[in-house]
């Protein structure tokens, strides 16, 4: 792990509106290189309006992003994932009707650019061994997937990008538990071969025991930070929002 | 026209219906990467028929490039098309950018008309040679070369949208904009570069249509309206569908003005495009209906 003057990520004092109302009021937040960051908080807190400034889809209104020491501020949404950030959306958006291996494709859509053709069809079966139930669908469109394949399928094509930071918007929302609970188990394997990883859940206690640390946002405002354990530990966490989810874990 | 009867009414509807079906395959690649009808189609095949003759008749240019230009032309027509309508409202809902298209089918034809005034302008056939004699039915050069055109602009089409990576970029904005967006896609630039040929299956409509049906400024409307039924027949976005339905569409007009009366020509086509929007809207080869919020 870097130290922390070197993290993989920055954002200092980033604001986002849309259509004039601010919806990111002043956001800051690192990760290190090789760690899981959670970032929790309850429907509209700006979790989703975090992710896609990052990844270029939302123009700031003022602050700083940084990653690897260079600014990410007005970069193009491919730039950003040249850079080496790709970004898995809220609800998983699988190109519907195109095959599994399409989908995953299109996911090195930049490295087949630029011809990197070997080393796409490489990663091609590294992930497919990965998820085998995708490797089963392969030749199946995308759309008829179940939720939680097609959840798979959206973090194998972001890996297909070979991401040294991934963000996942809510990837176990809507899934039984036992899949939730694979994907996490996903998540953690991810870290260990090396990708770091922003983490949007809503599911806090699951997703605070994955992540190294946390980040709690509040109407577009960072309210509470700090180590998993911590906030886990931390009364105002468990009032507002592990109260209900220690009964249903 | 020469032959009559059904065997030569078949032999005019395919050739018909083939145009027909290049309009429809414009449209198609414009919805398979936009989901946007872009109703200036027609006036794309007009332009492409009014560069020809004017390359040939005005500028003297070989009937091969008088052919060709127009296709490089046309092209930086619609990726213009684009740039200065399209991009700009790109936030705006879809059925707008339907609107501004035509819009935009108004504006061109306005312009043509400017430009080349209200006559219409001859082209020669791309070979020379005798009407191929076919069971009855007389065909020309000609419509050989309009249906040749037609299959081979479909296939090829088909083929970059199915086994290329650009193809495919192309397919996945459409799906899905904002995945797209996210593996990289340029989604703007893919946009354009569908109107870009669009344009240029239409510049190739328009000139090869052009030795039979001289073009004149207003030629697109007709010609907007058809493919489009040949689109819808064939289920939109469907290029196979397309061939199919522009073939069915040109059959059914030949066959209605030879049968029952040349004055209701138009009206057979969409006659059948509304028995199919009522029965069958996804299509004749039933192409799953798709379209995702932008
Ligand atoms: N496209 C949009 N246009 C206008 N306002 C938006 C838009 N998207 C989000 N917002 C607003 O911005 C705020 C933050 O939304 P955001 O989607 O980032 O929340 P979130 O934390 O991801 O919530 P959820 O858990 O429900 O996904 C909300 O108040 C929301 O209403
Ligand atoms: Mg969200």
């Amino acid at each position: 792990m870097l130290p922390d003057g070197h993290s993989l990520l920055r954002l200092q004092s980033v604001r986002v509106a849309y259509d004039g109302v601010e919806a990111l009021k002043g956001i800051s937040l690192h990760v290190n290189e090789g760690e899981i960051v959670a970032l929790v908080g309850a429907n509209g807190a700006g979790k989703s309006t975090t992710l896609n400034a990052i990844s270029g889809i939302l123009p700031l209104r003022a602050g700083e992003m940084e990653f690897l020491g260079q600014s990410l501020v007005g970069r193009r949404p491919d730039e950003i994932v040249a850079l080496g950030i790709t970004q898995v959306p809220e609800g998983r958006q699988v190109f519907s009707e195109m095959t599994v291996l399409d989908n995953l494709r299109m996911g090195a859509y930049l490295r087949l650019r630029r011809r990197d053709r070997a080393g796409v069809r490489e990663d091609l079966e590294r992930i497919l061994a990965m998820f085998p139930l995708l490797d089963e669908r392969r030749r199946q469109p995308a759309g008829t997937l179940s939720g939680g394949e097609q959840q798979m399928l959206a973090v194998g094509r972001a890996l297909m990008a070979r991401p040294r930071l991934l963000l996942l918007d809510e990837p176990t929302i809507g899934l039984a538990p036992q899949v939730a609970h694979q994907i996490l188990e996903t998540i953690a394997r991810l870290r260990e071969q090396g990708t770091t990883i922003l983490l949007v859940e809503q599911n806090v206690l699951a997703s605070l025991r994955v992540a190294d640390r946390g980040y709690v946002l509040e109407t577009g405002r960072v309210v509470l930070e700090g180590p998993s354990e911590e906030l886990l530990r931390n009364r105002d966490v468990q009032r507002a929002y592990l109260g209900k989810d220690y009964e249903e874990v | 026209m020469d032959g009559s009867g059904l065997p030569q009414f078949i032999a005019t509807g395919i050739t018909q219906g083939a145009i027909y079906a290049l309009v429809a395959v414009g449209f198609n690649l414009v919805y398979s990467a936009t989901g946007i009808i872009n109703f200036a189609q027609g006036e794309f095949v007009m332009l492409g028929g009014m560069f020809a003759v004017t390359c040939y008749s005005m500028l003297h240019l070989p009937l091969a490039l008088a052919v060709v230009l127009p296709i490089a032309a046309v092209m930086l027509v619609g990726a213009g098309v684009h740039y200065f309508t399209i991009r700009p409202l790109r936030r705006a809902h879809l059925l707008t950018l339907i609107m501004v298209t035509v819009g935009v089918s108004v504006a061109l034809r306005g312009l043509a008309k400017v430009v080349w005034g209200a006559d219409a302008y001859p082209l020669p056939p791309f070979s020379a040679g005798e009407s191929l004699s076919l069971a009855g039915a007389n065909i020309n050069p000609q419509s050989l070369w309009v249906m040749a055109c037609a299959a081979a602009t479909g296939a090829a089409l088909t083929l970059f949208l199915r086994c290329t990576l650009q193809g495919r970029a192309m397919v996945a904005c459409a799906l899905n904009r904002r995945a797209a967006q996210l593996v990289g896609i340029r989604v703007e630039r893919m946009h354009m570069w569908a109107f870009a040929l669009a344009g240029g299956v239409g510049a190739i409509a328009g000139s090869v249509l052009a030795p039979i049906a001289l073009p004149s400024y207003d030629v697109g409307l007709a010609l907007a309206l058809k493919g489009f039924c040949a689109a819808v027949l064939g289920g939109i976005g469907s290029n196979a569908g397309a061939l199919l339905g522009g073939v069915l569409v040109g059959l059914l007009e030949s066959l209605g003005a030879g049968y029952v009366s040349s004055g209701y020509k138009d009206a057979f086509a969409f006659f059948v495009l509304l028995l199919v929007l009522l029965l069958r809207p996804s299509g004749l080869l039933n192409v799953p209906t798709r379209r995702e919020e932008r």
